[in-house]
C-alpha cells in the first residue's frame, strides 16, 4: 500500500501552491511534512484525499486511484478541527465511525477503549463544546482512526496542545504506525518529526527543498554540530578553518563545521588551552538542516 | 449509496429531535386546531344577547320596515321603539343600556332623515347595515311618491338574470373556479412558507457544518454530491413529517366535526371536493419546487462561513419565492394573462404559476409536462452546479461575498485537465 504523488501540481488561478512534487510514501511508515505556513503541505494533503483536484501529476496508492470507494481506508484529521458542537462525543463519533463504514455496536467498544486510554472516559455523554481544547483534539483524533485506516492523515496533530497531551497523542499515533498504519503528517515543529519519522519532506513555497529517509538527509547534510565547553575563551574558532557557523552558549560555544574531519583538527588545537569540560560531535538536527535549506527567515 | 442513507437518516433524526422541530409543529398543531374551532372559540368570547339599537321614529311608518330589514340583514341586532325624548334616548345610550340609537323622521318632501348616536363610532358595520336599509327605504318611499304601484316597484328591484357560461370545452364552471382559487391559494401559500422554513434550514445547517469545521470530514469520508443530496433529502422528510402531522391533525380535527363546519371555512376554500388530479399535481409541483429551492439553499449555504450569515445568503432565493408568490396571486384573479402564461414555463415560477394554471384553467397536457420537463432539466443543471459550488465552497473560508466566493468555488472545484 505505497502512495505515490508523480509530479503533482495545484494551481489556484495564477498562483502555485503545489510545484511539481514527486514523493513515495512507503507502507507502514510514517511519513512528515515540514513547511512554513502557505508551503502547500495541507493542499497536498487535500489532494491526496481528493477533495481537491490536482493540476498536474498522479497520485496513486497501492497503483489505484483514490476515491471515494476507498475512503472506509484512510482516516483523516484535519488542521482546522472540526466535531459537531452540539452532538455528545458518543453520537459524534457513531455518526462519523458509520460513515467510515463501521457498524455501531464497534465504534462503541473501541471508542470506550480509546476514551480508557485517553483516561476521560466520563466524556462518552459530554457535548463537545463542553470540553476543553485539548480534550477536544483527542475526540478528533479518535474519530481519525476508530475505523483502523490503512493510510492516516495527521495535519498539524500537536498543534496547540500541552506537552502532556502532546506525549500522550505521540504514543497513541505510534501505537497507530505499529498495527501496520501508513501515517502522513505535517508539522511546524521538528522535533515531533524528528522523532517520530522515517521519511520527510521539507516543502517550501509548494516546492520540495529536501526529501528523503530522515538518515539520509542527515548524512548527505555533511555538515554537524560540535558542541565545546570550556573555562577559556573559545572565541578563536571563530575563524578556525572548516568552521561555518560559531554560536555563544552558556558555558562554550556551538559550532557547525563542515565535517567530521575538522572536528579532529579543533581537538588538536584546543589541547593547552585550559580545561576542557566538554567536546561532543553531534549530527545535525533537522532544525538545522531546515534552518539551512528554506532560510532563516523561518518563524 | 450506503452513505447517503447514513447521512440522510442523521440529518433527518437530528432535526426531528431538535426543539425547534417539536415546538414549530406544536404551534402549527394549536394553529390548526384553533382554526377549525374557530366558531367555538369566537362564540365562547362573545355574549349570546343581541346588540340593541333604540329607536325613536317621528314618522310612525318607518320603523316596522326598519326593523325587518336590519334584523333580517344581520341577527346580531335588535331594533326596539323607544317611548321618549331624544334627551333621554341619549342618556339611555351612555348608561349602556343600549349599544346606540336612532331618530328618524319624514322630512317634508317624505324622505326619511336620521340621526345615530353611539358611545363612540367605530363600530361602522352596525352603522352601515342601519343606513343601506334606510336607503332602501328611501328608495322605496320615493318611487312609491312618484307614482308608480307597488308591481312596477318590485319589478325594478328585481335581480337581474345573469349567467355565465364557458363555451371552451372542458373550461371550468364558475362554482369550479371559485373552489380552485381556493385550493390553489392554499397550496401556493403552503409552498411559499415550506420553501422559505425548510430552504433556510438547509442553508443554515450546511452553514453551521461549514462553520464547525466538521465539513472537511465528512467530505472526506463522503463526496459532497452525496452529502448535499441527502441533507436536502433529510430535510425534505423532516418537512414531509410536520406537514403530514399538521395535516392528520387538521383532517380529524375537521371531521370531528364537520356539520358545523360546512357552509363555513371549508366551503370558502373549497376543499370539499377538490380533484383529485388537483391534488396529484400539487404534490408533484410541491416536490419539484422544493428540491429546486434547497439546491439553490444548499448551494447558497456552502458558500458562507458562519451560520449567521446563511440567511443573508439565501436572500435571492427568498426574493425569488416572494416574487414567484406575488405572481400567482395576480394570477388567481386573471389567470388567463400572459404574464400567467410565460411564467408557468419559468423553472423558479413555475411550481407555483403552472399549479395555478391547472387549477383555474384547462390547461394541455403538453403544456403541463414542458413545464415539467424545463423544471426537473433546471434542478439537474443546478444540481450539478450547486455540487460543483458546493464542493469548492466548503473547503473556502474567507470574506462573505456570495457571487465572487461562488466563480471562486467553482475555479477551486475545476479539474485543470
Amino acid at each position: 500500500m505505497t502512495l505515490i504523488l508523480e509530479n503533482v501540481t495545484k494551481r489556484f488561478g495564477e498562483h502555485t501552491a503545489v510545484d511539481n512534487l514527486s514523493l513515495t510514501i512507503p507502507e507502514k511508515e510514517m511519513f512528515g511534512f515540514l513547511g512554513g505556513n502557505g508551503a502547500g503541505k495541507t493542499t497536498t494533503f487535500r489532494m491526496i484525499l481528493g477533495l481537491l483536484d490536482k493540476s498536474e501529476g498522479k497520485i496513486s496508492w497501492n497503483n489505484e486511484q483514490i476515491n471515494y470507494g476507498k475512503s472506509n481506508l484512510i482516516g483523516y484529521l484535519p488542521e482546522e478541527r472540526g466535531l459537531y458542537p452540539k452532538l455528545k462525543v458518543r453520537e459524534q463519533i457513531i455518526y462519523l465511525g458509520r460513515l467510515r463504514g463501521m457498524e455501531k455496536a464497534e465504534i462503541v467498544s473501541e471508542l470506550e477503549k480509546w476514551l480508557e486510554r485517553f483516561k476521560v472516559p466520563e466524556y462518552m455523554d459530554k457535548k463537545v463544546e463542553e470540553l476543553s481544547k485539548g480534550n477536544q483534539q483527542k475526540i478528533q483524533f479518535i474519530s481519525a482512526v476508530i475505523h483502523k485506516p490503512k493510510l492516516l492523515i495527521l495535519d498539524e496533530p500537536f498543534s496547540g496542545l500541552d506537552p502532556v497531551n502532546v506525549e500522550m497523542l505521540k504514543e497513541a499515533v505510534l501505537d497507530v504506525k505499529e498495527s501496520g498504519t501508513s501515517i502522513v503528517f505535517s508539522s511546524h515543529q521538528m522535533d515531533h518529526v524528528e522523532e517520530m519519522c522515517e521519511h520527510l519532506c521539507i516543502l517550501q513555497k509548494g516546492r520540495p527543498v529536501v526529501q528523503g529517509a530522515l538518515r539520509e538527509i542527515k548524512r548527505s547534510f555533511g555538515k554537524k554540530n560540535l558542541i565545546v565547553h570550556a573555562d577559556e575563551s573559545l572565541e578563536f574558532l571563530k575563524a578556525f578553518p572548516g568552521v561555518v557557523n560559531y554560536k555563544k552558549v552558556m558555558d562554550g560555544c556551538k559550532l557547525q563545521i563542515e565535517d567530521e574531519a575538522v572536528s579532529q583538527e579543533i581537538f588538536q588545537a584546543l589541547q593547552g588551552k585550559g580545561f576542557i569540560r566538554k567536546f561532543e560531535l553531534e549530527e545535525p538536527s533537522l532544525n538545522d538542516i531546515f534552518i539551512e535549506k528554506v532560510g532563516a527567515s523561518y518563524e | 449509496m450506503n452513505k447517503f442513507w447514513i447521512i440522510f437518516a442523521h440529518t433527518y433524526l437530528d432535526k426531528i429531535k431538535s426543539k425547534t422541530f417539536i415546538i414549530t409543529t406544536a404551534l402549527f398543531v394549536l394553529l390548526v386546531i384553533g382554526s377549525v374551532n374557530i366558531q367555538n372559540i369566537t362564540s365562547l368570547f362573545s355574549d349570546e344577547s343581541k346588540d340593541q339599537v333604540a329607536v325613536i321614529d317621528s314618522s310612525e311608518v318607518l320603523f316596522p320596515p326598519l326593523k325587518a330589514g336590519v334584523e333580517s340583514a344581520d341577527d346580531s341586532l335588535e331594533l326596539i321603539a323607544f317611548d321618549g325624548t331624544e334627551e333621554d334616548v341619549k342618556t339611555a345610550v351612555q348608561n349602556e343600556k343600549y349599544e346606540s340609537a336612532l331618530t328618524i323622521a319624514l322630512n317634508n318632501e317624505g324622505i326619511p332623515e336620521a340621526n345615530y348616536y353611539a358611545s363612540d363610532i367605530t363600530n361602522t358595520g352596525m352603522q352601515q347595515t342601519i343606513l343601506d336599509q334606510l336607503q332602501q327605504l328611501k328608495v322605496g318611499l320615493a318611487i312609491e311618491q312618484a307614482g308608480f304601484d307597488e308591481a312596477m316597484i318590485s319589478s325594478i328591484n328585481a335581480p337581474v338574470t345573469f349567467n355565465t357560461i364557458a363555451l371552451d370545452e372542458g373550461a371550468k364552471t364558475i362554482e369550479e373556479m371559485f373552489q380552485a382559487q381556493g385550493v390553489v391559494y392554499i397550496m401556493v401559500f403552503l409552498m411559499y412558507i415550506v420553501v422559505i422554513m425548510y430552504g433556510t434550514m438547509i442553508a443554515t445547517d450546511v452553514a453551521t457544518e461549514k462553520s464547525s469545521r466538521v465539513m472537511e470530514i465528512l467530505i472526506s469520508s463522503a463526496s459532497p454530491i452525496t452529502h448535499m443530496f441527502a441533507k436536502i433529502i433529510g430535510i425534505a422528510l423532516v418537512g414531509l413529517t410536520q406537514i403530514g402531522i399538521i395535516i392528520a391533525v387538521a383532517v380529524s380535527a375537521v371531521s370531528s366535526q364537520k356539520d358545523e363546519l360546512v357552509g363555513g371555512v371549508l366551503d370558502m376554500f373549497g376543499f370539499l371536493d377538490t380533484p383529485t388530479s388537483l391534488i396529484i399535481y400539487g404534490v408533484l409541483f410541491f416536490l419539484l419546487g422544493y428540491l429546486l429551492y434547497a439546491t439553490l439553499a444548499a448551494m447558497l449555504g456552502s458558500l458562507v462561513n458562519r451560520s449567521e450569515e446563511a440567511n443573508q445568503a439565501i436572500t435571492p432565493l427568498i426574493m425569488l419565492i416572494a416574487v414567484a408568490f406575488l405572481i400567482a396571486m395576480f394570477g388567481l384573479s386573471s389567470p388567463e394573462s400572459p404574464l400567467i402564461t410565460v411564467t408557468s414555463f419559468i423553472p423558479f415560477f413555475a411550481p407555483m404559476v403552472m399549479l395555478l394554471r391547472i387549477g383555474m384553467l384547462d390547461v394541455a397536457i403538453w403544456e403541463i409536462a414542458i413545464s415539467i420537463g424545463i423544471l426537473i432539466a433546471t434542478i439537474i443543471i443546478l444540481g450539478l452546479i450547486g455540487a460543483r459550488v458546493y464542493k469548492g465552497g466548503v473547503l473556502m473560508y474567507g470574506s462573505a461575498k456570495p457571487l465572487k466566493n461562488m466563480m471562486k468555488a467553482i475555479q477551486l472545484s475545476k479539474k485543470e485537465k
